[in-house]
């Protein structure tokens, strides 16, 4: 019964995935491999796509991999699976729990871990940032299960030093976000900056 | 229609748009949320997207189904938290669904992965942009030095370990700074200082009582001889 099969082991997976995708994923692949669903370069494959397409990540890999396996229905087993934990236990935390959150003790867990998730966060974007302006700098090839997953999506560009197009578009959207709170005294909204840099991407580079 | 069904729908329709247009995972997408749930829709203060961001992450599964469910509840109950999560799922999806099904490998068309290039860059700038508005945000709440200091040691941790290649769960950093919270911050400033003043007070009470007991044997003392 392929489809149980499915639902059961990305319920699995999203029960065990801490700290999103990244985290998640040698536990889809330890998973995908063990059953015998495809193979790794298919993986990875269904992992580039996956990055680069929107939508949540996990979401996106456990529709993939269903779909693979066992069309609609299939998709939608593993999709289904990998949702379940999460919501289950969201709904759990914020009806049971809701009060909670408001007991001091709790507050000055919250207070030592907001921070700290600030920094994991800005540490995170800038990281992007700078492994997309210097693509084959040495030390960024053990990025993400070593380098697989980036460097198997954009590993077309040779040569050493920044890539000037992606530092070009970089420095454009970040003037563009400023001209508009500038004159319009708004925020640049994040649909529009991925729609402009899209559209950049594709003519520029 | 009901009010309530407007609600399930709008919450459907925004989270689908916000799942259509969430590139690179969980952190892109809370600009997003705090674009159209926060200052566009005013459902949840940006005060509880912190909250949930929080939960999202220490919590197993894809932070956007976190996300998605903690909005849904809040706004709308139990219904709420299932059309938000539906609207998330939606779009990626059907997407996929017809990525896998029409194309091998949707990336070998050049065009397909310009595009999705640049976009990689939006989302670190978002990403930033995120963290930024957090941070500035949190900086108008007092507490700055230990607030800045753990920004900068877990961002620094983070970097470091992005930058060396080794593989460190953020769940372990989140944990750390929980405990480092608990134990700085779980005695509220106010309750220190009254806490020494009562100290002070008892032992002054002490030397008073010391002194008493010392001059009543003294007088004693004096008595016999």
């Amino acid at each position: 019964m392929i489809y149980l099969s499915l639902f059961l082991a990305f319920l699995k997976i999203g029960l065990f995935a801490f700290g999103g995708a990244y985290g998640a994923i040698p536990l889809i692949q330890e998973t995908v491999l063990s059953h015998g669903w495809m193979d790794e370069a298919m993986f990875t494959n269904i992992i580039a796509i996956s990055e680069s397409t929107p939508g949540p990540i996990m979401i996106n890999t456990a529709t993939y991999i269903g779909s693979q396996q066992a069309g609609i229905l299939g998709a939608a087993a593993a999709t289904v699976g990998v949702v379940i934990p999460s919501f289950t236990i969201i709904l759990l935390v914020s009806s049971v729990f809701g009060n909670l959150i408001k007991s001091k003790k709790v507050q000055a867990v919250l207070n030592g871990v907001k921070p700290c998730l600030m920094g994991i966060i800005l540490a995170t974007g800038i990281y992007m940032a700078v492994s997309i302006i210097f693509p084959e700098g040495v030390i960024f090839e053990n990025l993400f299960s070593d380098g697989v997953i980036w460097g198997n999506v954009f590993s077309g560009r040779k040569g050493s030093g920044a890539d000037m197009v992606s530092l070009f578009i970089l420095l454009f959207l970040i003037a563009a976000i400023l001209l508009v709170r500038w004159i319009r005294k708004k925020e640049l909204s994040p649909i529009m900056m991925i729609v402009l840099v899209g559209f950049l991407g594709a003519v520029l580079y | 229609m009901t009010i309530k069904m407007m609600i399930l729908q709008e919450l459907f329709l925004t989270f689908a748009k916000i799942g259509m247009f969430t590139f690179g995972g969980g952190y892109a997408m809370i600009s997003l949320i705090d674009h159209e749930c926060v200052e566009k829709k005013h459902w949840i203060s940006s005060d509880e997207l912190m909250d949930m961001t929080v939960i999202a992450e220490s919590t197993p599964g894809p932070v956007a189904i976190n996300c998605a469910t903690y909005t849904g509840y809040k706004k709308a109950g139990i219904s709420g938290a299932v059309f938000a999560t539906l609207g998330m799922v939606t779009p990626s999806f059907f997407i996929i669904l017809l990525i896998s099904s029409f194309m091998d490998n949707l990336l070998q068309y050049t065009i397909v992965s310009h595009v999705f290039k640049g976009i990689r860059i939006a989302v670190s700038l978002l990403i930033m942009q995120t963290a930024v508005k957090m941070i500035h945000k949190m900086l108008k709440k007092g507490r700055n030095v230990w607030n800045l200091l753990f920004v900068v040691l877990f961002g620094g941790m983070t970097l470091s370990f992005n930058i060396l290649g080794i593989r460190f769960s953020t769940i372990y950093l989140i944990i750390i700074s929980g405990f480092l919270g608990y134990f700085l911050f779980s005695v509220p400033e106010k309750n220190r200082v009254e806490k020494n003043l009562y100290a002070r007070s008892l032992s002054e009470e002490n030397i008073v009582e010391k002194n008493l007991s010392e001059k009543n044997q003294l007088e004693k003392n004096g008595g016999k001889s």
